[in-house]
């Protein structure tokens, strides 16, 4: 069955299963710090590989991905403040099926009303307007006194599941990881699907595109509405993860480096958005002890790799690999 | 004869050019229909006015007897209009079979559909190299059509023009830098789309114009000059004057 893959799948279950063994490794060997490296890792790609159905496949830029994260995380802390504190009675929970409904269900609505917005504009007018509803977003977080305005809020117990403990760092781990694994799937099934190939088409050629008779605006906004609502269940694990909420999750600079994780891993790939957030960790976590410039030596790495390869970390094996791949591809042509 | 598609006083202009200069015109059903005219005429306006990618300043389409003169681009595709284009416009990141097919799934309702991988669909993949091989790009199928020549380009569009399967093809100068061979294919190629459906062509080859074309419309300067068939056009002293005679 493994022989049937693709190879791209093949190296996507790899990656993978390194992140299910590292971890227990880690704490084994007594180094339980890398597992919160690993796990933020994790839920990063999950928000890249969100971001990499409309800005990879869709070819949707948007510099405001970062809103659902914060979304997703307010959905978890807001609730469980109102559990222990009272108040808003409706949503107070501890409950971790009520968290990822909200976080899921206000991202989705939040997706939809923005993107009827933004998606009647192009270029650089659709970066603009994305990153300026997320700022929007960031100011009335910063405004609410109730959620401990701009320091945040620190989440005084973490969504409830049955069987589940996610105060055990290496369920929540897992949990994630899951999560991650689902994702991917997902997103592999829908850019496959026959919604998919009109996404990836619209992307491609617009006005063929809608002279076949697509309403490319339709099938965009429906990309965009998954795109953010798994970004939001994203937001949810990391509030999970950091129990501390604050506006910054949400700042444009976050939106900015979830973009650069897409393009660094490379666009339109199953395993680049995840191969992205991990050059992504492991630079931060390298430099930033350092210095606070630590953002230079990754930029400069995503300009050599949007220069010299053809579409990120993903692009860069595949030209090294280019001569046996062409034929690989040959091969499979004549079968 | 019915008429299908009718042009009310079409009007397009941009900035100051007048592309499309007060348009009146009856396209009947069934039959192929020319529009001849220089360069600049407005040609490849008109048929963008009538799929709707571009919006006239006045005056009004109708199609079937409907007003369709306010219908967005992607809907009058679903009414059975579909055009060519002059400048090859394909998804030069896909590959060849993928464009046509996509022609394919347009047809067939709406693609909201999340589950199935499209590549699975047999029967639009092998409707779509069924085209292909008609048109002899079959072994081109699996290619990324950025990788075509030029003529096969050509060719892509009239497979999809094909696939479209539309009650009324607008093709914008099929012809254009194609070789004398991909030319002679290209003509028989339109013969044969002949006769079930309503073709507006747009060519400049006149030699191909008159062996295919029932009527011809001469357009100059945004405006039809004259209407008729070839050898009313061939004999027409206005349409020398203006158009033939300046070759
Ligand atoms: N998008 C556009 N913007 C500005 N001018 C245009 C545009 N499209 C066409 N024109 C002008 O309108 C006139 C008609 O162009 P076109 O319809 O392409 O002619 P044809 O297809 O007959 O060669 C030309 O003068 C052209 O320069
Ligand atoms: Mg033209």
């Amino acid at each position: 069955m493994f022989g049937t893959l693709s190879r791209s799948s093949k190296l996507t279950l790899l990656a993978l299963l390194v992140l299910a063994i590292l971890p227990p490794i880690f704490i084994w060997t007594g180094n339980s710090f890398y597992v919160d490296l690993a796990t933020r890792l994790v839920i990063l790609a999950i928000a890249a590989v969100s971001l990499n159905l409309i800005l990879g496949y869709g070819g949707m830029i948007s510099f405001g991905h970062a809103a659902y994260l914060g979304i997703g995380a307010y959905a978890v802390g807001i609730p469980a403040h109102h559990e222990l504190y009272g108040g808003f009675e409706a949503i107070a929970s501890f409950g971790g099926f009520t968290h990822i409904f909200l976080a899921v269900g206000i991202s989705a609505l939040f997706a939809l009303i923005t993107g009827a917005i933004c998606l009647r504009t192009k270029g650089v007018y659709f970066i603009m307007i994305t990153m300026a509803f997320a700022q929007m977003l960031y100011y009335l977080l910063v405004s609410l006194d109730e959620y401990g305005a701009d320091d945040g809020l620190v989440i005084d117990a973490r969504s409830e599941f049955p069987l589940i403990n996610l105060d055990n760092s290496l369920q929540l781990y897992f949990v994630c990881l899951a999560s991650l694994a689902a994702a991917m799937l997902i997103v592999r099934t829908v850019v496959h699907s026959r919604f998919g190939m009109v996404l990836q088409g619209a992307k491609g050629n617009e006005e063929r595109m809608t002279s076949l008779g697509y309403n490319v605006y339709a099938y965009r906004l429906v990309a965009y509405v998954i795109s953010g609502a798994m970004c939001g269940f994203a937001g949810a694990l990391l509030g999970n993860f950091t129990t501390f909420i604050s506006p910054e999750m949400m700042a444009w600079s976050r939106s900015g480096e979830l973009m650069f994780m897409v393009i660094l891993g490379g666009v339109a790939t199953t395993l680049g958005p995840l191969l992205g957030s991990a050059a992504f960790i492991i630079i931060e976590e390298a430099f930033s002890s350092y210095t606070i410039y630590w953002h230079l030596p990754f930029g400069l790495m995503l300009m050599a790799v949007v220069l010299y390869t053809n579409g990120g970390i993903m692009g860069m094996k595949f030209k090294w690999r280019s001569p046996s791949a062409e034929k690989g591809t040959q091969e499979n042509g004549t079968k | 004869m019915s008429s299908i598609l009718e042009m009310k006083d079409l009007r397009k202009s941009y900035g100051g050019v007048t592309a499309t200069d007060g348009v009146s015109l009856s396209v009947e059903k069934n039959i192929l229909h020319a529009i001849i005219g220089p360069n600049g005429a407005g040609k490849t306006t008109l048929i963008s006015l009538l799929s709707g990618a571009v919006k006239p300043d006045g005056g009004k389409i109708f199609f079937a007897g409907k007003d369709i003169t306010s219908q967005p681009a992607y809907s009058r595709a679903k009414v059975g209009i579909s055009r060519s284009y002059q400048i090859t416009s394909l998804i030069m990141s896909m590959s060849v079979l993928d464009n046509v097919a996509l022609a394919i799934q347009a047809r067939s309702g709406h693609s909201f559909k999340f589950i199935k991988p499209a590549k699975s669909l047999t029967k639009i993949r092998s409707e779509a190299l069924n085209i292909l091989k008609q048109i002899g790009l079959a072994d081109r199928a699996e290619d990324l059509t950025s990788n075509l020549s030029h003529g096969e380009h050509r060719l892509v569009e009239i497979a999809i023009a094909l696939a479209s399967n539309a009650q009324c093809m607008m093709l914008d100068e099929p012809m254009a830098g194609l070789g004398p061979e991909e030319s002679v294919r290209m003509i028989a190629f339109i013969k044969q789309l002949k006769g079930s459906r309503t073709i507006l062509l747009i060519e400049h080859d006149m030699d191909a114009v008159f062996a295919l074309a029932d009527t011809i419309s001469v357009l100059v300067y945004g405006k039809i000059i004259a209407t008729g068939s070839p050898d009313e056009i061939r004999n027409n002293e206005a349409v020398r004057h203006a158009y033939l005679g300046e070759e």
